[in-house]
């Protein structure tokens, strides 16, 4: 398959089983965590809240008095037992790139590619085609732009073969046009790697595009995790997304209209429509409704409102402001969420088991 | 013209200068990388120990160093029951008197440089697979390139200047000890203001082509970080 990255043995990755307790002055962090074996996983969470602390400890650049980690089945940090990071097969991308000044480019991917044994030749040049970076490796770091380096230096986290590989907010540095520059990237990594990935976030529009685990923290501790849409759409986490409450739908692409340049999302609750990104019938997609976009209504009427489906009322609590209500509904096995204001939800007599149109005004396809 | 006196001179100063720059590369480099590194509250007293030479009037370093090194001084004993004789007034003995004199204008300029690389580059390393002397040598020392320089040159010129410690320590021995800041003193005392100006303007010209380097090289080290 064209373009596919096989970095070495494809082999069979067991999950991560996560604990740690740690003290600072002023900061603890106390988790205990199962990740899946697979696909990517987001920490999520404000500054502070020790997602990255967590991520530290993982990579053993942080070592937790308690604690322990195991890895594939195997033990890197346990009761006397500690392997130091430069022994664990890992991937690491700093949130600045940090490439060595002194080395060009080639010479930072080659750094950690000759000190591993068994990282194939192939793993580099695919590394370097993934990322599109071929034409900058005779280059200094000092001469590349901001989102050139990060694309550099996650080649760099590639090369060296990881089994598992660890993301510390590669975005949080870039400006938004440089970060649409890299999603797809990112993207690519996910669908074509086959090694699990913790991905350090606080941008819930990232997490919604990569992830497909998520583990919300809050304070040091663990408040949610487990898979992306249906942690998404707890609305009882301590944790307030705002204006960027919202759910995911995983679907595929039903049909497409090339009349008005949409296309049909066929999810286990009904199907949307979306504009026509040029995707073929059949790609399975992703789809993020915000909270803000989605109303309720007794009946479906007729408005310029596309996307009307059938829903049962869930669940319903405050939100954040005191006029506002936040209202999960289900629709088919999905989950969706809509903000409300408390006076139309009290003149809908919106409560649990009560069924209504659900109304979208805007569906992002996130590919 | 230059005496052979003065161009003797002229060559143990060299001489010395160099084998002490070495040493203190070799001496200083851990030094400098433990004070920039550590968290331990020892880091304040060592790193002023280290900076005393700074401040410390010459000879009274060079007293100090006279009585340690003498017949009833720890080292001297030392040295004498390991068959070496005594280190003062020998060429031995003032390499080492120079290195505890020069030993601050080396550590402090790498301790800065390595303060500068910071903790981010060495955890890159060790994500790279780099165990941390791997890292120290291939990614520490090239980043502080610049801070090397600096101090190799600083404490080359230092000890080229050095005059103070040398005559308590080490007299005043014609190719053993006299260094060409002790022959222009020779000079001056003998009233040969002819020779002690030659070799004056020698010096002269050496401190200020030093420093011409070392203000020319930084802007292009720094460039190249």
């Amino acid at each position: 398959m064209p373009g596919a990255l096989k970095l070495g043995k494809a082999a069979e990755v067991g999950g991560i089983e996560a604990r740690f307790q740690l003290d600072w002055p002023g900061f603890s962090l106390d988790v205990d965590l199962n990740l899946p074996a697979r696909g990517v996983t987001a920490l999520f969470g404000h500054s502070g809240s020790g997602k990255t602390t967590l991520l530290r400890c993982i990579a053993g650049l942080e070592r937790a008095p308690q604690g322990r980690l195991v890895v594939d089945g195997e033990a890197w940090q346990d009761t006397g037992r500690w392997v130091p990071t430069h022994q664990r097969p890992i991937g690491y991308v700093f949130q600045e790139a940090s490439l060595f000044a002194h080395l060009t480019v080639m010479g930072n991917l080659r750094y950690g590619m000759k000190r591993t044994q068994g990282a194939p030749q192939a793993g580099l040049d695919q590394s370097i085609a993934l990322l599109g970076i071929g034409h900058l490796l005779d280059r200094k770091p000092g001469t590349l732009s901001g989102g050139e380096r990060q694309r550099a230096g996650m080649a760099r986290a590639l090369a060296v073969n990881p089994r598992l590989l660890l993301m510390d907010e590669p975005l949080a540095a870039l400006d938004l046009q440089r970060k649409q520059e890299i999603l797809p990237y990112l993207e690519r990594l996910r669908d074509e790697l086959d090694i699990p990935m913790l991905y350090v976030s606080h941008s819930p529009d990232e997490v919604a595009r990569l992830a497909d685990t998520l583990v919300v923290m809050d304070g040091g501790r663990v408040v949610a995790s487990g898979p992306l849409a249906s942690t998404l759409a707890r609305i009882d986490l301590p944790i307030r997304l705002g204006e960027d409450a919202g759910t995911v739908l995983d679907g595929t692409v039903g049909a497409v209209d090339s009349e008005w340049h949409l296309a049909r999302v066929d999810f286990s609750g009904g199907s949307l429509w979306v504009r026509d990104q040029g995707l073929p019938v059949g790609r399975r997609v992703r789809v993020r409704i915000l909270a803000r976009d989605v109303s309720l209504a007794e009946d479906p009427g007729t408005s310029s409102i596309q996307n009307v489906l059938r829903g049962c009322v869930d669940a319903m609590t405050d939100d954040g402001h005191p006029g506002l209500a936040l209202v999960r509904v289900r629709v088919g096995e999905a989950m969706l969420l809509a903000r409300l204001t408390k006076r139309s939800a009290a003149s809908l007599g919106v409560a649990p088991g009560r069924t209504l149109w659900v109304q979208m005004k805007s569906v992002a396809l996130m590919e | 013209m230059l005496t052979d006196s003065d161009l003797q001179a002229i060559w143990l100063t060299v001489r010395l200068a160099g084998l002490v720059t070495l040493i203190l590369l070799v001496v200083g480099t851990p030094i400098a990388w433990w004070l920039a590194r550590t968290p331990s509250r020892w880091k304040g007293p060592i790193g002023a120990v280290v900076a005393l030479p700074l401040v410390l009037p010459p000879s009274v370093l060079g007293f100090y160093l006279l009585l340690a090194m003498g017949p009833s001084g720890p080292v001297g004993q030392l040295t004498q029951a390991l068959n070496l004789g005594l280190l003062p007034f020998t060429f031995g003995g003032l390499v080492i008197a120079s290195v505890f004199y020069s030993l601050p204008f080396m550590v402090q300029p790498l301790q800065t440089a390595f303060e500068a690389v910071g903790d981010r580059p060495l955890e890159v390393a060790a994500t790279l697979r780099a165990s941390p002397l791997d890292a120290f040598f291939t990614v520490a020392v090239p980043l502080a390139a610049p801070g090397f320089l600096t101090a190799a040159i600083l404490t080359f010129a230092h000890t080229v200047g050095e005059f103070g410690v040398v005559l308590m320590m080490g007299g005043n021995l014609p190719g053993i000890t006299r260094v060409a800041s002790v022959q222009i003193y020779d000079h001056v005392e003998a009233l040969e203001y002819m020779q002690a100006h030659r070799l004056s303007a020698v010096m002269l010209v050496f401190s200020f082509v030093v420093l011409l380097a070392l203000y020319a090289w930084r802007p292009q080290a720094r460039k190249g970080g």
